[in-house]
């Protein structure tokens, strides 16, 4: 455990020494956000109706974009292949950087996301269900985004590659993140929804880190 | 030997000599079973006293998503018999599956959506089902751009095998979108334990066609297969020098 713990705490650090990186994402969350309404018109009532699906959208875009470094420089510099023969299994070691990825980018989106939220103009409830939501959902991403990161390393053209395999698996997280903030509008419960992301998070927890180390073996091979 | 077929063709030369002799009957059986499925669901089948002649879209449309899925599904096997037991052959015939699987998947999507419009007034509803299958679409595009996208064609082999396998959750959603949720699409009328809810002149084109799409996938499964040891074959030559 403490080994994990390790491996999280490198991975926060070397963020923190280069905050730039996880600023950028948060920027291009922003501003996708932002052009919405640029796009759509400034009415507040469309805005509304559209704002759980815009955020959540411009939130799965935001997390592909910081993804193809969550390896690649760890594979770069070589750093990968001293993972794979330490001593914690490469199935925690995966998990451990998927970890780190959303507590530097999955969290703070999340928190971004009220503000956003107050100038699509949502209300208090709706707000307070995206952020829970998003929160909910953003472990989901980090897992999955982590096995394509996995996937294509080392491989030409590997950013647009990986949103193609990551988002087709995250859509249910988008359908359920949304559908919360859907349902809270409608007066159905938002507990199913969250349930339902809930047990996605629970189905990928389980499943990703066995295909991320697989993946990452073939890489250091 | 636990498993003996599928180390069989594990020899390449073995597979050659196999599906050089299965080929040809195969392709006459494939252009027999498509010339008679189609002239019995276009010219014989009645056509439907609710939807009319549009009915005959269902013949194309319905076997396409069964074997679309099927496909997906035998493409996680073969992922599986790669990564389990380094099957030499698995990695080529994932590839020659592939391509195909998607070709089936977007064949069911477009003629689906040419059925939608007369039926449903819309070309297009963004209900479970047609979303699910879209879904399978891109896996399958993911799974051929994965598979072309590194220099070294067996860590693609690999990685691809990995998404097949992961990827696979979506076809039991596909399946039972229909029952879990209220939608447009109509739920399954053929594949239910109670027996088939379509009249026997209905049934017998629309299984005629699904053995069609069935021939014709093992068809081009494995002629793709060939050209694929084949184009390994030279990749080594080239390598090598020889």
């Amino acid at each position: 455990m403490s080994r994990f713990m390790a491996l999280v705490g490198r991975d926060l650090r070397l963020a923190w020494r280069r905050p730039g990186d996880a600023a950028v994402v948060l920027a291009f969350f922003v501003l996708a956000a932002s052009l919405f309404p640029l796009g759509v018109g400034p009415a507040l009532e469309t805005l509304a109706r559209i704002a759980p699906g815009v955020l959540w959208v411009a939130a799965l875009f935001a997390a592909m974009l910081s993804l193809d470094r969550l390896f690649a420089d760890d594979f770069a510099d070589g750093t990968l292949e001293q993972l794979a023969l330490a001593p914690l299994p490469l199935e925690l070691t995966a998990l451990a950087k998927c970890l780190a990825h959303w507590i530097v980018t999955g969290l703070p989106l999340a928190v971004l996301s009220p503000a956003l939220g107050l100038l699509f103009g949502l209300d208090a409830a709706s707000i307070a269900t995206l952020t829970a939501s998003l929160l909910l959902g953003a472990p989901s991403l980090s897992l999955l985004g982590g096995l394509g990161a996995a996937l294509t390393l080392g491989a030409r053209r590997g950013g647009a590659l990986l949103s193609l395999l990551v988002l087709p698996l995250a859509v249910p997280v988008l359908i359920f993140g949304v559908g919360a903030v859907e349902a809270l509008k409608g007066g159905d419960g938002v507990l199913a929804h969250f349930a339902l992301l809930g047990a996605f998070l629970a189905g990928t927890l389980a499943i990703t880190p066995w295909a991320m180390a697989a993946a990452l073996r073939q890489a250091v091979e | 030997m636990a498993m003996p077929s599928i180390h069989f063709l594990a020899n390449p030369a073995r597979f050659q000599r196999f599906s050089a002799r299965i080929l040809p009957w195969l392709g006459a059986l494939t252009a027999l079973l498509w010339a008679s499925g189609l002239y019995m669901a276009l010219l014989v089948a009645p056509p439907d006293y609710q939807q009319g002649e549009t009915v005959r879209i269902m013949f194309v449309h319905v076997p396409a998503a069964w074997w679309s899925m099927a496909a997906y599904a035998l493409l996680a096997g073969l992922g599986a018999a790669l990564l389990v037991w380094r099957h030499p052959l698995a990695a080529l015939m994932a590839r020659a599956v592939a391509p195909v699987g998607a070709a089936y998947a977007l064949v069911c999507l477009v003629s689906g959506s040419f059925w939608g419009r007369p039926m449903w007034g819309t070309w297009w509803v963004w209900d479970a089902r047609l979303t699910s299958m879209l879904l399978l679409f891109f896996l399958y595009l993911g799974h051929i751009a994965l598979s072309r996208a590194f220099d070294d064609s067996e860590r693609g082999d690999r990685a691809a095998a990995v998404l097949a396998l992961v990827g696979v959750v979506n076809l039991p959603v596909i399946k039972f979108s229909v029952d879990w949720w209220n939608t447009l699409h109509q739920p399954a009328s053929v594949m239910k334990l109670d027996g088939p809810a379509i009249h026997p002149s209905i049934l017998t084109p629309l299984l005629v066609m699904a053995a069609a799409y069935l021939a014709l996938l093992v068809f081009l499964v494995l002629l793709r297969t060939e050209t694929e040891i084949g184009r390994r074959r030279l990749e080594t030559a080239a390598l090598t020098g020889r």
